[in-house]
């Protein structure tokens, strides 16, 4: 319950940022960085979003080294550091790595849920925590959002909920079967059966956490698990141990692909009618146990109402390269829902922005853009000496995490207008389509086998060229060679 | 699982799907990602590497070559498909007209999509002559 205390009361905000999670965090430190007036609501009692509760098996799929070639407070070791969110201040820099016991080479859902809970105290970040946002109206000026502890109007609206609300697929009888986020204990499917519908994420995390316990573990859904390009399989290796087990004949993992056309309750168990999609036929199971691992949804109330479009059967809204709704303006997105703006998708590679590594510089984009365009703010385009625009860019070719992890996605801008300025990081795609002064995005790409490479984008009266640099066993992108080939691209800024 | 049924009913009610079974299209609507794209927004760029297969399911965009606009695509209207399958750049923006939703299909996976669906394929060449009996039109 929301006490006296509590800050941000009801009333007139620049922006209200709705969600405490990851997402959240960081959009909220970011704008009170560049000094826009905002409020921060969260539903739940403390900060940490979906790390409250999930991964329901503990373990987190992405990585965090506790050493690395470079120190822990610089910038550079955000490459090796997934988890924490990014501070300008040293001292507030990769907490994730602090807390880990290194019993696994990834952190724990527990020591994440403490770095996101740390990075708000050290940080100062406040929250009016227990205050439920309910609905949703647009005003003249903005936008007015109901919650249980009162009315609030704002310029703009940030919606940092993940995509946390259980989605079950079309399936009849999907209703009898509990969803992921209602698995229980492990040891409560001691001996039992088990039928997954899903080939995904979270299927393969409960598969994986059951391997242990279950009597028999089935995995179906359509489409085959395909990781034959590991560098942009949507599955992390880390809990392919039910697959590995199946492809060699193991006789208690069986992973299949074919659509689930109904579940029917059968006695204390289930029996599972199955349509085969890259075999003919049809196979039935009886099981005790089904699990429904069909994912999650953005959850987004009455946005729809508003006219708000979505992607992906309607569970992700459709976004502008800065997240903003690509049909509610001032309606804006942080967190694992900033998916839903793909980007270039060069080779179809989609935008990493479903996991904290990548939504963290969402967040920095999105604040910089919206502290621009809607309040005045004028954040600082430091000039960069000429004879420092090549080992620049080499550099940032070869190391800045933003460009590493949002691969394709996000581009690091130099602008040639008499002085050579720093833009910042900007998505690619606002890049390639705004009109604008000479000026070079450097980004890194990778290609339809994996293979990462540096490329460039020039913009030189009026005209944009692309061009791709030479990609490098080790990923040296700043070494002689680079240099040599980039300063050919710049030779018409740079004279 | 007989999951999106929505893109299944669209899909559905275009020519180029219109020789699918249910089952076919429910099989097409999971290999398919769906995008919406903003007024104004560009999907498809001159010049530019890496683009993909679009298919529109609601909404209008306009070609636009060297500043001309000579053709805008409506619903069940394809494009790209001649940069994916050449790996060259494409020839000519697109830019949505209007909220644009569209079926996409990867520029690398485009081949093996069309190869496993000879029925699209012939619809496919279908338009693509009537395509080009306008260029020569609208070029004379």
């Amino acid at each position: 319950m929301a006490s006296v205390e509590q800050p941000f009361p009801p009333g007139d905000y620049g922006v209200v940022v709705v969600g405490s999670g990851p997402g959240g965090l960081q959009t909220s430190y970011s704008l009170r960085r560049l000094g826009v007036e905002h409020a921060v609501l969260s539903a739940d009692e403390e900060p940490g979003g979906m790390f409250r509760r999930f991964p329901t098996f503990e373990r987190l799929i992405s990585w965090t080294k506790p050493d690395a070639p470079f120190p822990r407070e610089s910038r550079e070791y955000e490459w090796y550091d997934h988890n924490s969110l990014v501070a300008d201040e040293p001292e507030h820099r990769a907490l994730v790595p602090s807390l880990m016991d290194r019993t696994f080479d990834v952190p724990s859902r527990q020591e994440m849920e403490e770095a996101l809970v740390g990075f708000a105290e050290r940080t100062g970040i406040t929250v009016r925590h227990g205050c439920r946002w309910e609905g949703t109206r647009r005003e003249d000026n903005g936008l007015a959002l109901e919650t249980s502890d009162g009315e609030y109007r704002c310029r703009a609206a940030v919606f940092a909920l993940g995509v946390t609300e259980p989605w079950k697929a079309d399936i009849p009888g999907v209703e009898h079967a509990p969803h992921y986020a209602e698995t229980r204990r492990p040891e409560e499917y001691r001996g039992k059966s088990v039928f997954i519908v899903g080939k995904r994420n979270s299927g393969f995390e409960v598969a994986y956490g059951l391997l242990p316990w279950a009597s028999r573990i089935v995995m179906a859904s359509p489409r085959p698990a395909d990781i034959r390009v590991l560098g942009r399989s949507p599955l992390r290796v880390r809990y392919l141990q039910p697959l590995d087990e199946y492809s060699r004949g193991g006789s208690g993992a069986y992973v299949i692909d074919a659509s689930i056309e109904r579940i029917e309750r059968r006695g204390d168990g289930y029996r599972v009618h199955t349509h085969g999609t890259t075999w003919k036929g049809e196979l039935v199971f009886d099981v005790d146990e089904v699990v429904i691992a069909t994912g999650f949804r953005t959850p987004l109330r009455d946005l729809p109402a508003l006219g708000l479009a979505t992607v992906s059967d309607g569970r992700i809204p459709a976004q502008t390269p800065f997240f903003e709704s690509v049909s509610v303006p001032g309606v804006y997105f942080a967190g694992n829902a900033t998916q839903g703006s793909p980007g270039l998708r060069k080779q179809g590679l989609a935008s990493n922005s479903t996991s904290v590594n990548g939504f963290r510089y969402n967040a920095r984009v999105l604040v910089r853009h919206v502290a621009e365009t809607r309040f005045g703010v004028q954040v600082e385009r430091p000039v960069v000496a000429r004879e420092q625009v090549l080992g620049y860019l080499l550099s940032e070719l070869a190391h800045a995490p933003e460009l590493w992890i949002q691969k394709g996605y996000l581009t690091r801008v130099l602008s040639f207008e008499g002085e050579i300025r720093d833009e910042g990081i900007v998505p690619l795609e606002h890049f390639v389509d705004q009109a604008g002064p000479d000026a070079v995005a450097a980004a890194v790409e990778m290609d339809s086998q994996a293979t990462i490479y540096p490329s460039v984008y020039v913009r030189a009266g009026g005209k944009l060229a692309e061009h791709h640099l030479e990609p490098h066993p080790a990923h040296a992108f700043d070494g002689e060679a680079h240099a040599r080939e980039l300063a050919a691209r710049l030779e018409s800024l740079l004279g | 699982m007989a999951a999106r049924p929505d893109l299944v009913d669209s899909l559905s009610q275009l020519t180029l799907f219109s020789d699918m079974s249910r089952p076919e299209l429910e099989s097409l609507a999971h290999t398919v990602d769906e995008e919406v794209f903003g007024e104004g927004q560009r999907v498809l760029r001159q010049g530019l590497t890496g683009s993909a297969f679009y298919v529109i399911l609601e909404g209008t965009a306009a070609i636009r070559i060297d500043g001309e606009e000579p053709w805008t695509l409506g619903p069940g209207d394809f494009f790209g498909e001649v940069s994916a399958l050449g790996g060259e750049p494409p020839t000519a923006d697109v830019v949505a007209k209007t909220m644009l939703r569209c079926v996409v299909v990867p520029g690398p996976e485009l081949e093996e999509f069309l190869l496993e669906r000879p029925q699209l394929l012939l619809r496919m060449l279908r338009a693509e002559t009537n395509r080009l009996r306008a260029a020569l039109e609208w070029r004379a």
